[in-house]
C-alpha cells in the first residue's frame, strides 16, 4: 500500500499514457465499422469474405501482431502507432460483424416505410437504420473499449508506456503492490470508459430506455381496451 | 521486407530445426501448455456452464463474469501469479486456465441457450428425463457454441502462452523474449510468425469442426430455416467468430 502512496503521481501518469493509446482504436474502430459493416450487411459476397478476413485478423495473438506490424507499417518497433494500429484493427473485427447484423436485424418493414415516406437511401441509412441498430452498436463497442484497455498492457513487454509497465517493473523488481495497483487501475479505467459509453448511449439514444416504458403501456391499454 | 526474408532465413536454418533450444522443442512446449490448459479449463467449464444453461439460473452471474474478465489484462494476471507461485510452470498455466474458462463457459451455456425453447418443451412432452433432454437435445444442438467458445479459448491460449514465457513458462514465446533481449529482431520476427501460423491453423481446425459438429436433422432443416430463433435474449461474446444462428 505504501508503495501505491508513494508512486501516486506515477500511477496517474501511467494512466494518461494508457488513455492516450486507449481512446484512439475505440474510436476508430467504430468509425471505419460503419461503412464496413453497411457493405458487409449489404451485398452477401462482400460479408463472407469481409468476415472471414476479419476472423482471421483477430485470430492473431496481440504480442507477435505487434511485432510484425512495424514492417508493414514501416514503423519503429517500439512506436506507439503499432499499439493503435494493432488495437483499431481488433476493434474492427469484432464490430463491423455487430455493425453488419445490427443493420440486418432492422425490420424489412421499417426500411420500407422510410422509402416510401420519400427518405433516400442516405438519409434513411443516417435517420433510420442506424439509430435503430444505435443498441446493438453501442453493446458491440463496449466490448471492444473494455478489451481494447486491457489489450493496450501488452505493449509493455516491448517498452511501449502504459499501465502495463507497472507489470513489468513490478515483476522485475519483485513489488507486488505496484503489479496489483496496476491492474486496478485498468479495470478501473475500463470501467470508466464503460461508464461513459453507456452515458452516452443514454444521450444519444433516449428513446432505447423509453422502448420498455411505452410498450407496456401499449400492453395495458390494450388490456384496457380488451377488459371494457 | 528483407526483415521477413531474414526472419524466414531464422526459422529454415539448420541450428534452429533441432536441438534443445530448437523451433520442435518450443512448439511442442507452447502445445503440451495450450493443450493441458484447454482440458483442465473444459473439465471446469463445460459441465458448470451446461448447468446454468439448462435450469437457467445463475446466467446473469455468468453472463457478467464472463464480461467482466475481458477487462482483466492478461500479462497483469500472468506476472501477479508467477510472484505468487514463484517462475515456473505452475503460474502460467494457472493464470491461463483463469483465462480460458470464461469463453468456455459461454460456449457451453450459450449453446444451450441459443436453442428454441419450444424443441426442449417438446422433448419433455414426448417423456424425455432432464436427463436424456441434456444428452440427446441440448448436449448435440448446443455443440456448435460450445466448440465456438473453446475456438476462442484455444485462440485466447495460445496468444497468452506466448506472454507467459516473460514469467519463465518456454515455448514458442521464448524466441520473441529472447530476441528482445538480445535486440535480434529477425528472432522475434520469426517467433511471431510461427505463432501466428499456430493460430491460425488452430482457427482453421476449430472452423471446420464447428461446421462438421452440427447435428444432421439440422442441416437437413437449413434451408428451409426451420430452426426459429432462441426467444431468450443473446448475450453478446465478445468473438466475431461464432455462429450467430
Amino acid at each position: 500500500m505504501n508503495w501505491v502512496i508513494e508512486n501516486l503521481p506515477l500511477i496517474g501518469q501511467r494512466t494518461l499514457e494508457h488513455l492516450a493509446l486507449s481512446i484512439p482504436p475505440i474510436v476508430l474502430s467504430f468509425v471505419l465499422s460503419v461503412p464496413l459493416g453497411w457493405v458487409a450487411n449489404r451485398y452477401r459476397l462482400s460479408r463472407g469474405v469481409l468476415l472471414t478476413v476479419l476472423g482471421l485478423l483477430y485470430a492473431i495473438p496481440s504480442l507477435p501482431l505487434l511485432i510484425v506490424l512495424p514492417i508493414i507499417l514501416g514503423t519503429g518497433a517500439r512506436d506507439s502507432i503499432n499499439v493503435v494500429v494493432a488495437l483499431t484493427l481488433y476493434g474492427i473485427a469484432l464490430m463491423v460483424r455487430t455493425t453488419s447484423d445490427a443493420l440486418g436485424s432492422v425490420s424489412s418493414d421499417i426500411s420500407q416505410s422510410a422509402t416510401a415516406m420519400g427518405f433516400s437511401p442516405w438519409t434513411r441509412f443516417w435517420k433510420v437504420d442506424l439509430p435503430l441498430a444505435g443498441p446493438v452498436l453501442l453493446a458491440g463497442i463496449r466490448v471492444v473499449a473494455v478489451s481494447t484497455v486491457s489489450l493496450v498492457t501488452v505493449g509493455a513487454v516491448l517498452g511501449i508506456k502504459s499501465l502495463g509497465l507497472l507489470f513489468t517493473d513490478g515483476l522485475q523488481r519483485n513489488i507486488v503492490a505496484e503489479v496489483l495497483a496496476g491492474m486496478v487501475a485498468t479495470i478501473a479505467l475500463a470501467l470508466l470508459i464503460d461508464a461513459a459509453l453507456v452515458l452516452l448511449g443514454r444521450l444519444l439514444m433516449p428513446w432505447a430506455r423509453a422502448t420498455r416504458t411505452s410498450s407496456t403501456r401499449r400492453s395495458r391499454l390494450t388490456a384496457e381496451a380488451a377488459a371494457s | 521486407m528483407n526483415l521477413l526474408i531474414d526472419a524466414f532465413a531464422w526459422i529454415f536454418d539448420p541450428a534452429h530445426l533441432g536441438g534443445p533450444n530448437g523451433i520442435p522443442i518450443r512448439l511442442v512446449q507452447h502445445l503440451t501448455i495450450s493443450l493441458a490448459v484447454l482440458v483442465i479449463a473444459s473439465v471446469i467449464a463445460i459441465p458448470l456452464g451446461y448447468l446454468i444453461g439448462h435450469t437457467g439460473r445463475g446466467r446473469s452471474l455468468a453472463v457478467s463474469l464472463t464480461g467482466g474478465f475481458r477487462a482483466l489484462p492478461t500479462l497483469g494476471l500472468l506476472i501477479i501469479v508467477a510472484l505468487w507461485l514463484g517462475i515456473g510452470i505452475e503460474a502460467p498455466i494457472i493464470a491461463l486456465v483463469v483465462l480460458a474458462i470464461p469463453p468456455v463457459l459461454a460456449g457451453a451455456y450459450s449453446g444451450f441457450e441459443a436453442i428454441d425453447r419450444r424443441t426442449i418443451d417438446s422433448a419433455r412432452a414426448v417423456g424425455m428425463t432432464e436427463g436424456q433432454i441434456v444428452r440427446k437435445v441440448e448436449v448435440p444442438l448446443g455443440l456448435p457454441l460450445l466448440i465456438g467458445g473453446l475456438r476462442s479459448a484455444t485462440l485466447q491460449i495460445i496468444a497468452t502462452a506466448t506472454l507467459a514465457d516473460y514469467v519463465g513458462a518456454g515455448g514458442l514465446g521464448r524466441f520473441i523474449f529472447v530476441g528482445l533481449k538480445s535486440n535480434d529482431y529477425s528472432q522475434m520476427l520469426a517467433g511471431s510468425l510461427l505463432v501466428i501460423a499456430l493460430a491460425l491453423i488452430s482457427e482453421g481446425i476449430f472452423a471446420l469442426l464447428q461446421k462438421l459438429v452440427v447435428p444432421r436433422g439440422v442441416v437437413a432443416n437449413q434451408n428451409a430455416d426451420v430452426r426459429t430463433p432462441s426467444s431468450r435474449r443473446v448475450a453478446v461474446v465478445g468473438s466475431p467468430t461464432e455462429e450467430r444462428k
